[in-house]
């Protein structure tokens, strides 16, 4: 099982460099994809099936649909900005806090307490009790996030049908 | 431990029947419309001219495989394979009869609903790589309309899932050995039905192909065995749809005298000559009716399928349980 689970981490980390690095903004978000599975698959190695499952469902399925749909619309002159953007210039900032992380992870590996930490399985009866039980109010608060973009969408969409009246 | 024989056993029986299946569907869709609509459909090679579909095989794989040179080359050519993969790994989720199954888990309706999300990137991605304006609109279409149907399909679903009180699918056929849940939940398998159909993109809801309006739609630039994988992953889709509505509202393999498994094909038979009929009878929606039905109509009803299925579930459960989740 643990040569699986590396398999799937190296997908997952190789396809997340080729969404940073690749110009074509499709293509990176296909590789955006292509990780999110990988990840799920980690997600199901561990024993999370369900947050496998959604994972898929919500992530790879839904979100990134939508993110594809948008830049879908940007054509082909996006390449050419994309690579404008590319600079080695624009690496020095995300590089550097990619490094703090980099030495926190190696702190971690030499001192930190690495006893096997498999996450236990975990059912959906039990994600629910505790989303809707102690997180309930987590739950409400993002649902509430949602209401004024829901009630955003309606209100753009409404403009523009009255203006073509 | 893992009984590897069974397991491949099981894995050759679903993959080469359900290819096989897809196939004949295609001979058997155009026979059926033929005699709808008062012609003969293919009638020539073979009894009935049941061979028609390796002939169609046979005329797809000699003709020219091309790739228009203004097309996105290596998403071009990857996207037919996605649609037919993930439609065969669906069926490792379908439990044909008891213990006749190539993967038991335990989330296998979230699995399926996995799968039927990641099956729109064929469409999508193959009119956007295609270049090609009508196939581009044609995935645009498919974007609004998998998006909207997809949440019904699993919200509809979810009626037959606390009935159960299991993701398993094997758990949710067993469920149904004294009723089938199309009683209690006649709203859930009418969502579900149109759900499907619109994720099969199948008349009604084909508006990402429709011939009259798009030439082709998203596949308008595909040929050879590209468009035939296309072909195959919409009738392996169409087997899909009418296997997971035999399993979560028909009772699966349940029936009187006969095997179970022939009373699963039985079942699944019957709803594919539905969704052709559909087909022969129904004249294609507009599009934005078909939104506004999917928002305003279908949604809705969802919903409140739900909402009363889980106030029944709990009220019959009788209310202490309920009282403790309550902080």
């Amino acid at each position: 099982m643990e040569i699986l689970f590396y398999i799937a981490a190296a997908v997952t980390f190789l396809a997340t460099l080729r969404v940073i690095t690749h110009v074509h903004p499709v293509h990176a978000l296909l590789y955006l994809v292509v990780a999110l599975i990988a990840l799920a698959l980690i997600f199901y190695l561990l024993g999370a099936q369900f947050a496998a499952a959604l994972e898929i469902i919500i992530y790879g399925g839904a979100i990134m649909v939508l993110f594809i749909f948008v830049v879908m619309l940007l054509g082909p002159l996006a390449v050419e900005r994309e690579r404008a953007w590319l600079t080695p210039h624009a690496w020095v900032g995300p590089s550097i806090l990619a490094l703090v992380l980099l030495g926190e992870v190696g702190y971690l590996i030499a001192v930190g307490d690495h006893t096997a930490s498999v996450v236990a399985e975990t059912r959906q009866k039990g994600i629910s009790i505790a989303l809707y039980g102690p997180y309930i109010i987590g739950v409400e608060l993002a649902s509430m996030l949602l209401l004024p973009g829901l009630i955003g969408a309606y209100h753009l969409g409404r403009r523009l049908s009255r203006e073509e009246r | 431990m893992i009984d590897w024989s069974h397991t491949a056993v099981t894995i050759a029986v679903i993959l080469g029947s359900c290819l096989t299946l897809a196939g004949m569907l295609i001979w058997l869709e155009r026979r059926l419309l033929g005699v709808w609509q008062e012609r003969y459909g293919p009638n020539r090679l073979g009894p009935g001219g049941c061979l028609q579909s390796l002939a169609d095989m046979i005329k797809i794989f000699t003709k020219e495989d091309w790739v228009p040179p203004f097309a996105d080359k290596a998403v071009f050519v990857i996207t037919p394979a996605i649609v037919v993969i993930t439609s065969l790994m669906s069926f490792a989720v379908v439990p044909v009869a008891p213990d006749f199954v190539v993967a038991d888990l335990n989330v296998g309706v979230l699995f399926f609903l996995a799968m039927s999300s990641l099956a729109a990137y064929s469409v999508i991605i193959g009119g956007w790589a295609s270049n090609n304006k009508f196939a581009f609109l044609g995935s645009l279409r498919a974007i609004a309309q998998l998006l909207s149907y997809e949440v019904f399909m699993g919200l509809s679903l979810m009626g037959a899932v606390l009935l159960a009180g299991s993701f398993n699918l094997s758990d949710i056929v067993e469920a149904q050995r004294h009723q089938w849940f199309v009683i209690p939940q006649f709203f859930g398998f009418l969502c579900f039905f149109m759900a499907g159909l619109a994720e099969a993109h199948r008349t009604p809801f084909d508006m990402p192909e429709a011939e009259a309006e798009l030439v082709a739609g998203y596949h308008s630039e595909y040929s050879g065995m590209k468009f035939g994988m296309f072909f195959v992953g919409e009738y392996l889709s169409i087997l899909l749809l009418s296997a997971m509505t035999v399993i979560l509202f028909f009772g699966g393999w349940h029936g009187p005298w006969l095997p179970p498994a022939v009373w699963f094909a039985l079942k699944m038979f019957g709803f594919i000559v539905l969704i052709i009929l559909i087909r022969a009878t129904w004249p294609r929606f507009r599009f934005d009716q078909l939104l506004t039905f999917g928002w305003k109509v279908v949604m809705p009803l969802a919903l409140i399928n739900l909402l009363l299925t889980g106030g029944i579930v709990l009220w019959k459960a009788g209310s202490p349980e309920l009282l403790t989740m309550v902080p």
